[in-house]
């Protein structure tokens, strides 16, 4: 079966949504495909549910604004299909999806990925027991769920993401332990030469710090400088512990811990179909090269929002517009110049903050311990990782081919960052000449009975 | 580990947890139900056999897949609860019996 479109967005978070609507109100018509049930992405997961009061209030104006972006994407008359899951690409265009346990290929003439950003995986000591998780699924658990941890939590890490749920998760009535701030010292050393950048964004910035006074308001008990932090349990938490910046060390009984090292690029499909990426040092991440309309080195295949490079909801509503009007003026319908301009602003102004961020907020310098699993499907140690590396001296692909580290279900999204880290500080290289594995499809997991649908229509030989 | 808030717009979906009948609630994911099911895991690891949670929730870290509805290795945090739904969570290595 073959999707029959021009135009295939995949995600329908605020940059696949807002390609959409600037698609439509332009005249064109996109599919747009998204693996979960409903719009919004992650950032406005499941905002068109109606819930309770406490929970409306605790998950904040934000969060709510997202219900008019899909009340504007449902109205937009955009094909949408969700629970679509796309598990490969091909140069030429080529790209297989899967929807209700059947395959499908869509060709289109332009296609824009859309599919936003994970948490960085920071491997610690204990991180695959029950019971620890990252900051990022006890929100999801909040939005999708109305679910909030039963007894007091801990949470640790560093960025904006922990500051707003803990401001959500007091608001819908639940309890912090603590939070074990792990941001490395000497964030306003860092973030001084960017702070031109700051002043121009200090809208975004300001809610920030706020949040933070209302936490410390609350009575939030907060430790920064947080070293070696670890979980402890035999086959879920029992316990953390951790260095405070003074050196002491701390053991505290825990049954939920949260965490979180930022955010980075989801870029397992633009790797896998070989498009350019650059190293981005100042967020320690992999990122696609686009020119400024979005698009990679391969004709037709744009990348807006988060992909593109960490820059928040609002810079990818103006990238999801960008790449709209780049495609647009590709198929002979182009924006007048005065919305290009309009979408080019918007971007720069949402991206003005993003350097002093990064300067705040900088990739976890900790050392990964020889014990410490780094391959959570594999079971592999970081121990196991760097002895394969002394013993072939190879990159990341020979490393994976001999200890099995990134072939598991996940294909190197938890494992990735870390063995080009762990390689690099072995080799004594930086993270751009360690480079990633190769991307190998299929993307996702497929059964043979969906892929047996591609075949369906077709005449035998 | 988690409690849901009090909803009256959900209501409870039936289904069942490694043959046991348990009330989820419409509208979450199967993952996050299992985070409410003691012993509050999602597997065992086929390869060491050591108990998993969900972590990420968003379809990325394949911590949470168990059996639903038959097939096997599904990323629960990406499917929602239905009546009836039968969930098994996978107990470590594949033994295939005859």
């Amino acid at each position: 079966m073959n999707s029959g479109h021009d135009i295939l967005i995949v995600g329908a978070g605020p940059a696949g949504m807002a390609a959409a609507i600037e698609l439509r109100r332009l005249g064109l018509m996109p599919l747009v495909v998204d693996e979960q049930p409903r719009p919004g992405g992650q950032i406005w997961r499941d905002v068109e549910r109606q819930r309770p009061d406490v929970l409306r209030r605790a998950l904040g104006p934000d969060y709510a604004a997202g219900a008019d972006m899909v009340a504007r994407f449902r109205a937009s008359g955009a094909e949408y299909r969700p629970g679509t899951r796309m598990w490969h690409i091909e140069r030429g265009l080529r790209v297989f999806l899967s929807q209700d346990g059947q395959a499908f290929l869509a060709e289109p003439r332009a296609l824009v990925l859309a599919t936003g950003a994970q948490e960085r995986p920071a491997p610690l000591p204990g991180w695959t027991l029950p019971g620890v998780m990252t900051v990022g699924a006890a929100q999801i658990l909040m939005k999708g769920s109305g679910q909030i941890p039963d007894r007091p939590v801990w949470i640790a890490g560093s960025g904006p993401l922990p500051i707003l749920y803990m401001r959500q998760l007091l608001a819908a009535g639940g309890q912090i332990a603590g939070y074990l701030d792990t941001t490395p010292a000497g964030a306003a050393r860092r973030a001084l030469p960017q702070i031109g950048g700051a002043l121009r964004g200090w809208g975004d910035l300001r809610k920030g710090l706020g949040w933070l006074r209302d936490l410390r308001a609350a009575g939030l008990r907060l430790q920064r400088g947080i070293r070696d932090l670890a979980a402890e349990g035999e086959t879920r938490l029992e316990a953390i512990c951790y260095r405070t910046a003074d050196g002491r060390s701390h053991r505290v009984a825990a049954d939920l811990l949260l965490v979180h090292e930022g955010v980075v690029p989801s870029v397992h499909a633009t790797l896998s179909v070989e498009a350019p990426h650059v190293w981005d040092a100042g967020q320690g991440a992999l990122r696609p090269v686009l020119d400024d309309w979005g698009m990679t080195g391969i004709d037709g295949l744009f990348v807006a929002g988060d992909g593109a490079g960490i820059a928040g909801a609002r810079a990818a509503v103006a990238r999801g517009r960008l790449a709209a009007q780049g495609i647009a003026a590709r198929l002979g319908r182009p924006a007048t110049a005065d919305a290009i301009a309009a979408t080019r602003a918007e971007l720069r102004a949402a991206t003005a903050a993003r350097g002093f961020l990064d300067a705040v907020y900088p990739p976890p310098d900790t050392p990964i311990a020889d014990d410490t699993i780094v391959c959570r499907c594999e079971e592999l140690t970081a121990g196991e990782i760097r002895a394969a590396a002394r013993i072939h001296r190879g990159g990341p692909n020979q490393v994976k081919a001999v200890t099995r580290c990134g072939m598991g279900p996940c294909q190197g999204r938890q494992c990735g960052y870390t063995v080009n880290r762990l390689l690099a500080e072995t080799y004594g290289q930086t993270p751009a000449e360690t480079g990633f594995f190769r991307i190998r499809p299929p993307l996702r997991p497929v059964t043979l009975r969906e892929l047996a649908a591609l075949e369906e229509g077709r005449e035998a030989p | 580990m988690f409690k849901p808030l009090a909803d009256p717009a959900r209501r409870a979906v039936p289904v069942f947890v490694d043959g046991v009948e348990t009330p989820a609630q419409e509208g979450e994911t199967v993952a996050a139900l299992l985070l409410r099911v003691p012993p509050h895991i999602a597997r065992h690891t086929p390869v060491q056999e050591t108990p998993r949670a969900p972590y990420c929730l968003m379809g990325v870290c394949f911590d949470c897949l168990a059996t639903v509805d038959g097939e096997t290795s599904v990323q629960t945090c990406l499917v929602e609860v239905r009546p009836g739904m039968r969930i098994e969570r996978p107990r470590g290595k594949l033994r295939i019996t005859a």
